[in-house]
This record gives C-alpha cells, sequence and structure tokens, in this order.
C-alpha cells in the first residue's frame, strides 16, 4: 500500500507538471489527451463532469481493441460462459431496417447524470460521483439486481461465479453488480480510460475529458460537431456521447 | 348472528403432522437449494446477465402480493363492516403475514449476498422503491400484527377498526409499491406503466382470496369443524369479480399498448411470438387462471359445488403464477430497445430475445416460499385461538333465520 501511494505521489507530480494545460502537442493536429489530476486528499467536486465522446465514423468493424483494454485493465476473465460473464464494455452492430446500412460501435455504462440504477439501488450501493462517473460500491451491494432491470443501456453484469485474477484497483465479488467505472483509478491518476488509450492507438475513436471544461479536447468537438445520447429520449444525460449514429 | 367462539385445533393427528413433515422437506429443499446457488454462484441457475430476475422472483413476487390479498377478508369485515366475514378476520390477517414472509425469504435467499440482509434493512435510498418496499413489508408484519392482537384481546379490541383501517390502507400502498418495481422501469418495453400499480392490487385481490379460500377450506375438512354456505358463497362470488376484473386490466394494459406503435414489437411477443411466454399468458393467464374459474364459479352446473370453488381456486393460483412469470421473465426476455429502429447484435446479446430455461433449485426455492408460508399458518392455527369453532350459517350468517 505504502509503495503504490509513493508511485502515485511522483505520477502525480510528473503529471502535475506535464498535464497542466491538459494536453501535449506533439505534432500539428495531433493531440495525445491526458486530464488534470485530482491531487491526493482532495474530494472529487461537480466541477468537472467526465465523459467520453465516441467517433463511429472511425471506429473499425473488426476492432475490438477497447474491450480487450477494458478486460486487460479490469481483470475481466471470464469462465467461457457468454450468458453469465462479465462484459463492462462490448461492441454492438447497428443496422438500419430501411437501408441495411451497418455501422459498429462500443457501449458501456452511459454514466447518465440520473442514473436509473442509482436510483433504483435500495443502499445506494449504486451511486454517482460529483464528478459523474457512475460506480458501485462493492461493500453494500446486495446483489438483488433491480439495476440491472432498470439500466436502460444493458451496461451491468451480476458475477456470476468466484473471480480469479483480481486487480487491486478494480476489486470484484461473487453475488454482487459491476460495470464500467470508466477507470476511475486511472482518471484520479490524471490518466485516460484503457478503452480511450487503446482506441487511440490505431482508430483514434474515443476521446475522454472534462465535459464542463469548454476548452477541452471533448468539449470543443462536441460543440463543433455535435454528439447524441443513446436514449436521449429517457432524458437522463449520459455523459457517453456518440458522432456519426 | 351468535357469538362467535374460537378454539385453536388440537393438531395431534398423522394428517396434521404428516402436512408439517412434508412443509419442512419444501423448506429443507429450499434452504439447500439457496446454499448451492450461493456457493456456485449463480451460474448454476437459470438466470444470467440477460434474465437477471428467474423463478425464485415469480413465485416472491406472487406471494407477496397474495399476502397483502389474503387481508381482503378482514378488511371487508373491519373496514367495510360487513358482520358475515368478521368470524374469518384472524385468519384472514395471520395468512396475509405468512405469505409475505414466505415471499420475502424467495426474495432475501435469492440475494446474490444474502449475508448482506443487514445491510438493506438498516441503509436506505429513499429514491428506490425497492428501500421503500422494504419499510412497507416490514410495516405490513408489524401493523396487522398489532391488527390481528385487537381482534385477539378484548383488552384492545377498541382499537380493532383503527388498526383494521390503518391495515387495509397499508396494504394498498404495499401493493402499489410492488407493482411500481416494474412500472417503474422506464427503460424496459414491457413495464414502464402506471397500471402496474393498480393492476398487482387487483391480482392481489384475487390470489389472496384464492389462497385464503383453499387454507379455509383445509382447516373446516382437517378438523371436521363446520363451515356453512352463506360464507363460502360470499366468497365465491368475490373470488368471480375478482377475476373478471384482472381480465378488464389485461385488456386495457395490452390494448394501450397495442396502440403505441413503439409498443407493438413486446405486444406481438407476449400475444402472438413469444413462445412459452405467449402460451403461458393465453393458456395460463387467460383461459386457467381467468376464463374458466369464471365458468366455475359462475356456471350453473359448478354454482353450488364447493369442489368447484376449490378447484377454481387452484387455477386462480396457477394462472396467477402464469401471469407473474409472463410479466417478469418475459418483460425481461424482450430485448432492450438501445437503438429504435436498428437491428442490433452482439456478444452481450443485444437485439436478440433471451432465453430462459428454470433449474431445479430455483422451483425448489419458490416452492419453500409457498411452504414457509403454509408451516407458519398450519402451526399458528394449532397454537393461537384463530378459527371459529363453528362457521355453519346460523353463526356465520347476519341474515340468517332459524
Amino acid at each position: 500500500m505504502k509503495t503504490e501511494n509513493l508511485t502515485d505521489t511522483s505520477k502525480r507530480k510528473f503529471l502535475g507538471g506535464a498535464a497542466a494545460a491538459a494536453g501535449i502537442v506533439i505534432a500539428p493536429g495531433v493531440l495525445l489527451q491526458t486530464v488534470q489530476a485530482k491531487p491526493e486528499g482532495e474530494a472529487v467536486t461537480n466541477k468537472v463532469r467526465w465523459g467520453m465522446l465516441i467517433d463511429t465514423n472511425k471506429c473499425a468493424d473488426d476492432c475490438t481493441d477497447c474491450v480487450t483494454a477494458c478486460n486487460t485493465e479490469n481483470g475481466l476473465t471470464g469462465h467461457d460462459r457468454p450468458e453469465t460473464d462479465s462484459q463492462w464494455i462490448r461492441k454492438v452492430t447497428l443496422k438500419d431496417k430501411q437501408t441495411g446500412h451497418v455501422k459498429t460501435l462500443p457501449v458501456m455504462c452511459q454514466h447518465c447524470e440520473t442514473a436509473p440504477c442509482a436510483d433504483v439501488c435500495p443502499t445506494g450501493a449504486s451511486f454517482k460521483r460529483a464528478d459523474g462517473i457512475v460506480l458501485v460500491d462493492k461493500h453494500i451491494c446486495i446483489g438483488c439486481r433491480y439495476c440491472m432491470m432498470a439500466c436502460p443501456y444493458k451496461a451491468r453484469s451480476f458475477v456470476h461465479e468466484d473471480v480469479q485474477d483480481q486487480k487491486d484497483h478494480a476489486p470484484r465479488g461473487k453475488g454482487t453488480v459491476e460495470s464500467c467505472t470508466m477507470c476511475v483509478h486511472k482518471v484520479d491518476n490524471g490518466e485516460n480510460p484503457a478503452c480511450v488509450t487503446a482506441c487511440n492507438k490505431e482508430h483514434k475513436a474515443m476521446y475522454f475529458g472534462d465535459l464542463n471544461d469548454a476548452n477541452s479536447e471533448i468539449s470543443k468537438r462536441l460543440k463543433q460537431y455535435g454528439g447524441k445520447q443513446i436514449r436521449a429520449d429517457l432524458g437522463l444525460n449520459p455523459g457517453v456521447r456518440y458522432q456519426g449514429v | 348472528m351468535k357469538l362467535i367462539r374460537y378454539a385453536s385445533i388440537d393438531g395431534n393427528s398423522n394428517g396434521y403432522w404428516g402436512l408439517m413433515a412434508l412443509f419442512a422437506a419444501f423448506i429443507l429443499a429450499a434452504l439447500g437449494s439457496s446454499y448451492f446457488m450461493e456457493h456456485n454462484g449463480h451460474w448454476v441457475t437459470g438466470m444470467n446477465n440477460q434474465i437477471v430476475w428467474g423463478l425464485p422472483h415469480v413465485f416472491a413476487v406472487f406471494l407477496i402480493v397474495a399476502a397483502s390479498g389474503a387481508l381482503n377478508v378482514a378488511s371487508i369485515a373491519s373496514v367495510f363492516n360487513k358482520k358475515a366475514y368478521k368470524p374469518l378476520t384472524r385468519l384472514s390477517a395471520l395468512l396475509a403475514i405468512a405469505l409475505l414472509m414466505g415471499g420475502l425469504v424467495v426474495l432475501v435467499l435469492d440475494l446474490g449476498r444474502p449475508d448482506r440482509l443487514v445491510i438493506a434493512a438498516t441503509i436506505y435510498n429513499f429514491k428506490s422503491i425497492f428501500a421503500w418496499n422494504m419499510i412497507l413489508y416490514s410495516g405490513f408484519i408489524g401493523i396487522v400484527g398489532v391488527y390481528l392482537w385487537t381482534m385477539m384481546d378484548e383488552t384492545v379490541n377498541k382499537y380493532n377498526r383503527v388498526a383494521g383501517i390503518s391495515a387495509f390502507i397499508w396494504r394498498l400502498l404495499l401493493t402499489t409499491g410492488t407493482g411500481s418495481i416494474f412500472g417503474f422501469l422506464v427503460a424496459r418495453q414491457g413495464y414502464d406503466a402506471a397500471i402496474m400499480a393498480p393492476m398487482f392490487i387487483i391480482m392481489s385481490f384475487a390470489f389472496g382470496l384464492a389462497f385464503f379460500i383453499l387454507v379455509m377450506f383445509a382447516a373446516y375438512n382437517g378438523t371436521g369443524r363446520e363451515l356453512g354456505d352463506a360464507i363460502v358463497n360470499r366468497m365465491r362470488n368475490l373470488l368471480g369479480i375478482f377475476v373478471a376484473a384482472i381480465l378488464y386490466f389485461f385488456l386495457v394494459f395490452h390494448l394501450t399498448n397495442l396502440y403505441a406503435t413503439e409498443h407493438h414489437g413486446v405486444e406481438a411477443f407476449i400475444l402472438r411470438d413469444g413462445g412459452v411466454f405467449t402460451n403461458m399468458f393465453w393458456i395460463g393467464s387467460i383461459i386457467v387462471g381467468g376464463i374458466v374459474p369464471l365458468l366455475m364459479v359462475y356456471g350453473p352446473i359448478c354454482k353450488k359445488s364447493r369442489t368447484a370453488l376449490a378447484v377454481a381456486s387452484v387455477l386462480v393460483i396457477l394462472g396467477g403464477l402464469a401471469s407473474m412469470y409472463v410479466i417478469i421473465i418475459g418483460g425481461q426476455a424482450y430485448p432492450l430497445q438501445l437503438f429504435p429502429g436498428m437491428e442490433t447484435s452482439s456478444s452481450f446479446f443485444d437485439g436478440v430475445i433471451n432465453s430462459y430455461s428454470p433449474t431445479l433449485p430455483e422451483l425448489m426455492l419458490g416452492l419453500g416460499g409457498v411452504a414457509v408460508s403454509l408451516i407458519v399458518v398450519t402451526l399458528a392455527v394449532k397454537a393461537l385461538h384463530l378459527l371459529p369453532v363453528s362457521l355453519a350459517d346460523s353463526v356465520a350468517d347476519p341474515h340468517h333465520k332459524d
């Protein structure tokens, strides 16, 4: 634990300098996105609203790098039982019934502003952090699965059996519900979520950043090109937006 | 109307102990099933990440709904002053508590972490209808318990009407809460309907009364006590009205959905293309749980037969379980519409009809809940003065002329 703290501190010092500008331009038109690390000990505030933007036009049909990165980062090893194995992020294929046009895109927890999962959770185990990240407190989740009934995005998984190879930063537990944490452990360290980092290696279809900051890359892109919400009719104001759908 | 005398049953016969042993065996099987599910994890059940609530929830919700309905008989006497029902108020209140206990046992034993029940009982998110239900359920047991006390203890009998009215209001709230578990699910095509709450209330009337009639028959036949036609025929008529009302609510619910194009998909699934769910709806809910009981209650051939009323009650219960299956599991089997107008597919079963095959442990857990309810009743009628010594027309019928 002590070693981890030391690592965190040194990382933070580095990031504090390097990421203060919330991005490093390494060549014209190419932006390596980073986000401001939250200083250690400081409470999460609603000054920031973490969000994601997915440009589906850049999302390659046969690419599942975001899924693989998520599974690796969060230790999501399955049991070859697709119906009960957890999936925090998945590639969904859309086909327009009228035109036959096909498109793929990743779907994960949409980190809603008014999250139905948090609303229905009897114990408050499902909750939204002040910065918009929706999480499950594994210590008080009783495994009733009402949040899974309520989630419009099919974003949640119930841990159906014992889990192995857990990561310290992503605790899991049989009999509790889990979903995408937006890699909160990385975000708090000023890093991008694993799926975004993986996507940026080749396709650059995913953007992460502060929706409240008008100067963030994600906000600028959303302002310039727009972005759609999945099931916008529900009025949940999700933190994940899509372009090209 | 003569003074009503209550007495506990002897409960020493082979039949009594046989029943107790049977119920105990089912409860043991349910505990074993729960241990099996918790030890291995829920992957050993038919439930999965698509069908997250399965057969245990069908039984649990059914029993909880029936519990509030079982209180009807007492409410009709205490709230609406119908003297004919007065002799059976004690059994009514006791059965209501017993059914709720059975339902809650199933619900708790199916949790992913039943060991954390104390968390559910102490930490509340008041925006959650589930959290409200925990309060409504425990409050129901408390209020109906007090109500029962006012019936049985002369010194507090003056509070009987207040307790009866409180219990009646509470049971309406309770079933509103249960129906709203589904009514409040905005994202799913099969739910998200305000009519769920009153529909659950009307279902509770019928399911609870059906249970009550069967328990009453069993108690009076088993003990050889007299049961007159006056009370039986009143309940027969009441059951018919409640069953007809359920059919009306089903009609309104589906007609409203059929009018809205966005719900055509889920309606076609439940009413026409849903295989087991379609069969359960038409054969289970409508024919077995609705039309046949109506014919048995009101038809000229069966009108006076107690056997017919008993069979009708069994059918109402079976039909009720079928209705719960269609609502709870059918509602999840139909895929979430993330992208209306688009065909969707993924490795996580987007856009497909989800399959569910209930397993034996789930069935045994559900039946165990029924056994818990029945063993509580069986024990209570032996321990407490719940049953009138006689329900002959001369005792029970306020209009009886010697």
